[in-house]
């Protein structure tokens, strides 16, 4: 075993890049190596399926942090690499080009990869899927206006993709297997609002649809649904949700069903190896339950975390989650966890117009929200939610009561 | 290229470079200035980067966007002359403009 400090950090997303940053803030003085399985430094993904992939946005504007900074942070970085296998009693890890490198820590920011699509004609040029940048680029290079586009899957990265590819002049048709979009993790008032915006946009959403098979020759032609309709396509982009990568942390004997088993420092159960982002499996102190999220916000504040207690300055990680969603003019921002709601309160119309906000109870008890285009909703119900406040429901539905003097 | 002074809520300050049509969060993550977080890269999500400019220098520049007002509404903090700094783009005659920060983006 080496006595170098060094911190080796494998996979160069948002987790990956937020864990090297936070080495530095907090003090770390030993090396940093960030391995990246991608060609280019790690990048923001959401702008992934909005503006990357209308082209309003650059490689360089997608990254996290610019080039010259990982050389100012004395930061290495190793594009194109994957690690083939760590050794965890030796603490060394060997990469795909059969490099050795020898760590002091570890943190796995292994992240998510898409699940992919079965069914006879899924591997045909043409079926996409959107995850990282080279996805995005492939999409690209069978974007044209007019064009038919089938997405397939109905959660927020189907609903993106569908907006921004009918603002490129795209046909769009969004196929979702459940009788709502979005069911997962929204409740039915804000299904039936996005559904009903998608439509007054030009998107023919289909509910309860069931695919075939995808037919085509040397690229896709069309998508055949199981009742035997055939959709036209000359591109199809597949959203049917991720699989955290686990590989890695299972050859090293680690417990990993659903996510990388940490604990609320992030610590995996060897000694010095830590675990951040999509990749993990950890218990929410706010929720009282283990869960695995994917999102930006437990991405950069597990990240922080590991980095915290790997500089000797250990607080756990308790904050409340977030997330955003970009879909034509609706800014959604959804902040806590709404899982095991039993009641949902509508402030404002969801039926008409593109403004609301949907509150989530249990029990009485304030969970979450989904705020469209509002922002201050949003904001205050995700500050008072990790104070622990709740809100009165009757007050929230309405809307004639000042929005703070809701809460208790 | 103008030169931007961050000034952190204890009064310690930063001098940097910043490239014209950048914006002042990326200004201050590309300098690992901690106090701006910039948590939603700039999508004008998350009120992480919150900032308070001189006087002068925010009347100068255009006006936030209904959606960022709303943003600055709710940040822990507010005073007259605040802006989330994803939303302020640099030019030349920025040089020598200070930002403060605040304590917490929380």
């Amino acid at each position: 075993m080496s006595n170098r400090q060094h911190c080796i950090i494998v996979g160069g997303s948002h987790a990956g890049a937020q864990a090297a940053v936070s080495l530095r803030q907090e003090g770390w003085n030993g090396a940093i190596t960030l391995i990246s399985a991608e060609p280019i430094l790690p990048y923001h993904r959401p702008p992934l399926s909005k503006a990357f992939l209308c082209g309003g946005k650059s490689d360089d504007e997608l990254l996290i942090r610019p080039a010259d900074f990982y050389a100012k942070q004395g930061i290495e970085v190793r594009l194109n690499t994957r690690v083939a296998r760590v050794d965890a009693a030796s603490r060394t890890l060997t990469c795909d080009d059969g490099t050795q490198l020898a760590y002091s820590h570890l943190i796995l920011a292994t992240g998510a990869d898409v699940r992919r699509l079965s069914v006879p004609g899924s591997e045909l040029p043409g079926v996409c899927y959107l995850r990282g940048r080279d996805d995005v680029l492939a999409i690209r290079r069978h974007l044209k206006p007019g064009g038919r586009a089938v997405i397939v899957g109905g959660g927020y990265i189907g609903l993106e993709t569908a907006a921004s590819l009918r603002k490129q002049g795209m046909q769009v048709v969004v196929l979702e297997a459940q009788s709502r979009v979005l069911q997962r993790v929204t409740a039915a008032e804000v299904s039936d609002f996005y559904t009903r915006v998608h439509r007054e946009e030009g998107v023919e959403v289909m509910l309860e649809a069931a695919i075939d098979h995808i037919a085509g020759g040397e690229a896709v032609e069309a998508v055949v649904l199981s009742d035997g309709r055939t959709l036209p396509a000359d591109l199809v982009v597949v959203g049917i949700g991720v699989l955290p990568n686990v590989e890695l942390a299972r050859q090293m004997g680690l417990e990993a069903d659903n996510g990388i088993r940490v604990d609320e420092h992030a610590r995996t159960a060897l000694d010095d190896v830590y675990a951040v982002g999509d990749c993990t499996f950890h218990y929410n102190p706010i929720y009282a339950t283990w869960l695995r999220l994917e999102s930006v916000q437990n991405a950069t504040d597990q990240a922080r975390t590991a980095a915290l207690a790997i500089c000797g300055k250990a607080a756990p990680y308790k904050t409340l989650p977030w997330f955003w969603s970009d879909q034509y003019d609706l800014k959604l921002q959804i902040a806590g966890l709404s899982t095991g709601y039993d009641q949902v309160v509508i402030r404002g119309d969801s039926r008409h117009g593109r403004s609301f906000s949907a509150f989530y109870l249990r029990e009485g008890r304030l969970l979450a929200v989904d705020a469209v285009n509002r922002p201050k909703e949003f904001t205050f119900t995700k500050r008072f939610l990790a104070e622990g406040r709740s809100a009165d429901a009757q007050r929230l539905a309405d809307e004639s009561v000042d929005f703070q003097a809701c809460f208790s | 290229m103008p030169q931007i002074i961050f000034v952190a809520h204890d009064g310690s300050s930063f001098e940097v470079e910043a490239a014209v049509g950048s914006n002042l969060m990326q200004v201050a993550l590309a300098n690992g200035i901690d106090g701006i977080l910039g948590e939603c890269g700039g999508a004008c999500s998350c009120a992480t980067c919150h900032c308070y400019l001189d006087e002068g220098v925010y009347a100068d520049m255009p006006a936030p966007s209904s959606m960022e007002r709303d943003m600055l509404d709710c940040v822990a903090e507010p005073e007259p002359t605040s802006r989330l700094g994803c939303q302020v783009v640099v030019t030349e005659d920025m040089d020598g403009m200070r930002v403060r920060m605040p304590a917490s983006q929380y």
